[in-house]
């Protein structure tokens, strides 16, 4: 037998381990982060996160814009929900400045985020099933993300980051296009769904490769920081919107589905009945919508003048108008001083707006609390011993979405 | 039962007996700050209490007041009872000289990257942390560029030649 190994210079050790990089990779995948992994054949012994490769510096730029301006900030953090990230934000100044909001206004924004958390848990779950080899049903159900888009080109014109709504309310009311996707979109999107299930929650194939995967019990989950999907199925029904509603969803009846292993199939399953809540959250709240007769259908905002851009044609007409329109593009509002901590369920869970204004015309510092940021640093812990297989499903299952990690 | 925001107060005025100071409830949420030896006691405190629980880290932050000399680095816990459902602000501020606090990452596993975030951004050194080290900006970084002595870009400075921009 010819001895293989090759001979190494004296004194030196021989490392037992192989070292690979998951990543960086293309961001058109789960975006741009590393992992150094250290692999044992092919058992995972260490994992080490590099993130920030897409860092653009948002707290920083944000002290320097006024409110208005910070929405298309948000829209890049989890732009796969970026609906979700805007209301959050006006939410936060909303709360900054004491306003309450029309109740219509309440219920088109969940309609909305709603929406939002539809398309997110989609991509994700499907994401989770290309990862485990499957492609069909992340492409068939990519017709109705489609469908979830032009709802949201319809509102406010844009698709992926939508920089949706203003400081009190909508840009413009739905249009009757926009109700008519909406109805399509609750006609088809449960056979969809039920066929998407089909294909993945009792396919062995699918379950032998997520059950067991990357478990975090409560304990550890709550302590790492989780929230949304990922803490839920660890088991805690912990859901922002239900400990501290916001935008009236005190108003609604839905389920806070928990899993018990905080594995990959829980949080496979959790979102999955997600999806099947909002669904049920958006036919109540349309069906509240209709219920407005009369002028009070039309409201689609409150009314805050120093904060909320007047309709074009009246800048041209009113004086008024003008004169707010100006002063709001240029800036010139001042903002009052107050220190408010606001958050919204995103679709990976808390997203916290941390808000101080010292009473100038842009915040003082704002922070965001980003929920992807928080729990991927349990990483290691998730996949240290298993295989180097389940470590790519383990990312998919988390969410991660580069854009929100690195802020 | 639930924790109300005054019993928070006594309880913690109680134990450390005047040295938690400035109670403040802006926009309902219960604010207070240490002096920043303590800050690990009452962390560990609102964690073991068997009342107050407070054993989620929400977030955790720096804020820079360069005005304020002496204490120009306040980082800001948010703190989060799930039991009942009470959230609460707590503060340590710190001198920019020499901005040591303690780490938190051995209550809070979450605390581990926040911190690394916040000396990222702000250079405020936790002590014991486990590997702090920068998170999202380049490694051979030497300055923290969320202090506000590196402001951002004047919109209205008229040096730029703006044909080297395509405005021209």
């Amino acid at each position: 037998m010819v001895d293989q190994h090759i001979k190494l210079p004296e004194g030196s050790i021989e490392k037992q381990t192989t070292t690979l990089n998951l990543g960086p990779t293309h961001p058109a995948t789960h975006g741009v982060f590393q992992n150094i992994l250290e692999l044992d054949g092919e058992r995972i012994v260490s994992a080490r996160q590099t993130v920030g490769y897409i860092h653009r510096a948002f707290e920083k730029i944000a002290e320097r814009r006024p409110l208005y301006q910070i929405t298309p900030l948000t829209d890049r953090l989890n732009y796969c929900s970026s609906p979700i990230n805007n209301m959050g934000w006006h939410i936060t100044c909303e709360k900054l400045l004491g306003l309450s909001l029309p109740k219509r206004v309440d219920y088109l924004r969940v309609i909305i985020m709603e929406l939002a958390r539809i398309s997110d848990h989609l991509i994700c779950n499907s994401i989770v099933g290309v990862d485990t080899g499957a492609y069909t049903g992340f492409l068939y159900v990519m017709q109705y993300r489609e469908l979830i888009y032009e709802i949201y080109e319809e509102v406010c014109g844009s698709r992926l980051t939508t920089n949706i709504g203003r400081i009190g309310g909508f840009e413009r009311n739905f249009t009757n296009t926009a109700f008519e996707k909406l109805e399509k979109f609750l006609k088809e999107y449960p056979d969809v769904l039920r066929e998407f299930e089909n294909l993945f929650t009792r396919n062995r194939i699918f379950m032998e490769r997520t059950m067991g995967v990357g478990p975090i019990s409560a304990d550890r989950a709550l302590n790492y920081g989780f929230t949304g999907p990922n803490l839920r199925a660890a088991g805690v029904d912990y859901d922002v919107r239900v400990h501290t509603p916001y935008s009236s969803y005190e108003d609604f009846d839905f389920i806070i589905p928990v899993g018990t292993t905080g594995d990959c199939y829980d949080r496979y399953l959790v979102r999955d009945q997600e999806m099947w809540q909002s669904l049920h959250i958006i036919e109540q709240a349309y069906k509240k919508v209709k219920e407005f007769k009369g002028t009070e259908a039309e409201v689609y905002h409150a009314d805050v003048p120093e904060y909320y851009l007047p309709d074009k044609k009246d800048v041209y007409t009113k004086m008024e108008a003008l004169i707010w329109h100006f002063k709001i593009i240029m800036g010139e509002i001042d903002i009052p001083p107050g220190e408010v901590y606001s958050s919204v369920e995103g679709g990976n869970g808390e997203l916290g707006f941390y808000l101080i204004s010292d009473g100038g015309r842009t915040p003082y510092r704002l922070h965001f609390r980003r929920p992807c940021f928080v729990y991927y640093q349990a990483f290691e812990e998730l996949v240290k011993g298993s295989m180097l297989s389940d470590a790519v499903i383990v990312l998919s299952s988390l969410n991660l979405i580069a854009g929100e990690m690195d802020g | 039962m639930t924790l109300s925001n005054e019993t928070i107060k006594q309880r913690l005025i109680e134990k450390f007996e005047g040295q938690v100071i400035g109670f403040d409830e802006p926009y309902g949420m219960l604010t207070f700050e240490a002096p920043k030896e303590l800050n690990l006691k009452v962390l560990q405190f609102l964690f073991d209490d068997n009342e107050l629980k407070f054993r989620f880290l929400t977030d955790l932050q720096a804020v820079h007041y360069p005005n304020q000399p002496g204490r120009e680095l306040a980082v800001v816990y948010h703190l989060h009872n799930l039991i009942d459902n009470v959230r609460i602000r707590f503060k340590v501020f710190t001198g920019i000289i020499q901005p040591e606090i303690f780490t938190a990452t051995n209550l809070f596993s979450s605390a581990n990257w926040m911190e690394r975030e916040t000396y990222d951004f702000y250079g405020v050194n936790f002590v014991g942390h486990p590997n702090l080290i920068r998170i999202l900006n380049a490694d051979e970084m030497d300055y923290f560029p969320m202090r506000k002595e590196y402001p951002l870009e004047e919109q209205t400075r008229i040096d730029k030649d703006d044909e080297m921009f395509g405005r021209g």
